[in-house]
């Protein structure tokens, strides 16, 4: 399939795309490397009338360690993965980061990109709430900093205005043991079901697909930190979800799966 | 739009409309014709070209979005009449049936051998996860990419020699 018409621009600063989407309003989408949006674009699914392209904007991409990591909207997946800086400070966002799609997604999807998208199947998203980051976003007001658990408001569905970029995901550097687990059936397959886990002193979990947005586990944390075995937290798991049913997996299905890979992931960062 | 692109190595220019997919810009405005179009949906690989010397499904990716880059198909391996070694490699190894995923799964399986060592059975399938082969010929697949691999490797001063250790 072919995208419905649209008119291309092409951003040369953030602040361009700023002004861009400011006079284009809703019938804007900002394309990044576009492995959500081209494949909505595709199948119609999303019409919208202009692209506002960041691709070329610069200082968007890599990573930085600025007491905590930095790391540029437009980054790919692939250089996520390959960051000596991330392997050394988040070890758990380079694990999730090689869990999506495959290689040639990961040489394409950006780190900022799959958060706009607000998809509950997100890998890196998972890592990231597990992780506690923030995303910094510039709109016609000015910057302002997010919780990511709080970018994730609904199905695809984020609290980032229409009028806003996001520059920039900011990590806390941590050396806490870390697993990440991810269910699926094929190669290349979205998560049915995933989790990532943060241990150490102050534990966080973050369940993918378990929702309709990526989301922590909160019955699970609060059990660790009240000294429960990984067996006894995990059980918590799917308390207080909302799996969805499809063709995968039903939702009883995912409940099952969400209590048995956050126990291996707490067994295994546990080792 | 304006369309600058490098693509196996010459420059071409030409408008294309903001929704044109790379695949479909290279096949019917280029007529480089060995990149298919398989699942249409970025699932199959049977469209993947190097942008700028990665790997990346072009059904995925707006034409306008490779302005300026540099744009390998399976048309710009060979040396001549000489194949490159993995063309050479699918040949020796009886890696294809059909046929029709062959120039994705060698497109992808270069931009694997640029970026991961050591390669073994295990690291091949999962580098080319993005590839379907629906003969399901993988396991001479798999043997033309680890042939190719231990030739470079075996090379005196091979980058991918130095990694390997």
């Amino acid at each position: 399939m072919i995208p419905a018409p649209f008119a291309y621009e092409r951003a040369a600063s953030v602040e361009d795309a700023v002004a861009l989407l400011a006079r284009h309003g809703d019938d804007a989408k900002v394309l990044a490397g576009g492995h959500s949006l081209i494949p909505l674009l595709r199948l119609r699914f999303a019409r919208p009338s202009v692209l506002v392209d960041i691709g070329r904007v610069p200082g968007l991409d890599g990573v930085r360690d600025d007491g905590e990591l930095s790391i540029g909207a437009m980054t790919r997946y692939c250089d996520v993965e390959a960051s000596p800086l991330v392997a050394e400070r988040a070890p758990l966002l380079a694990a999730a980061a090689a869990e999506v799609g495959d290689a040639q997604v990961r040489h394409r999807g950006t780190i900022g990109g799959s958060i706009c998208h607000g998809d509950p199947a997100s890998d890196v998203a998972a890592a990231l709430l597990a992780l506690g980051a923030t995303v910094v976003v510039r709109g016609p007001a000015g910057e302002r900093r997010i919780a990511l658990e709080e970018v994730f408001v609904g199905f695809l569905e984020t609290a980032i205005a229409p009028d806003e970029i996001l520059v920039e995901v900011r990590v806390p550097v941590t050396s806490a043991p870390w697993a990440f687990e991810k269910f699926n059936r094929r190669a290349q397959d979205w998560a049915i079901v995933g989790c990532a886990v943060l241990a150490g002193s102050e534990p966080r979990v973050a369940l993918v697909n378990m929702a309709t947005t990526p989301r922590r586990a909160p019955l699970v944390e609060e059990a660790l930190a009240r000294g429960a075995s990984a067996r006894e937290a995990a059980d918590l798991a799917s308390e207080g979800t909302e799996p969805p049913s499809d063709a995968n997996a039903s939702a009883q299905f995912r409940r099952h799966l969400a209590r048995v890979l956050v126990r291996r992931a707490l067994e295994r960062a546990s080792r | 739009m304006e369309l600058r692109l490098t693509v196996n190595g010459a420059r071409v220019s030409g408008d294309v409309e903001p929704r044109t997919l790379l695949v479909h810009h290279l096949r019917a405005a280029l007529g480089l014709t060995g990149t298919k179009v398989g699942c249409d949906t970025s699932s199959c690989g049977a469209c993947t070209v190097l942008l700028d010397g990665r790997s990346v499904k072009s059904c995925t990716v707006l034409a306008v979005q490779a302005d300026g880059c540099e744009v390998t198909t399976i048309e710009g391996l060979a040396d001549g009449d000489e194949l490159h070694p993995l063309q050479a490699a699918f040949h020796d190894h009886h890696a294809l049936q059909c046929g029709y995923c062959t120039p994705g799964m060698i497109m992808a399986a270069v931009s694997l051998l640029r970026e991961r060592r050591p390669l073994d059975d295990a690291a091949v399938r999962r580098g080319l996860e993005g590839n379907l082969c629906r003969c399901t010929g993988y396991r001479g697949i798999v043997e033309a990419v680890l042939a190719v691999a231990a030739s470079e490797d075996a090379r005196p001063g091979a980058a991918g020699a130095a990694v390997a250790r």
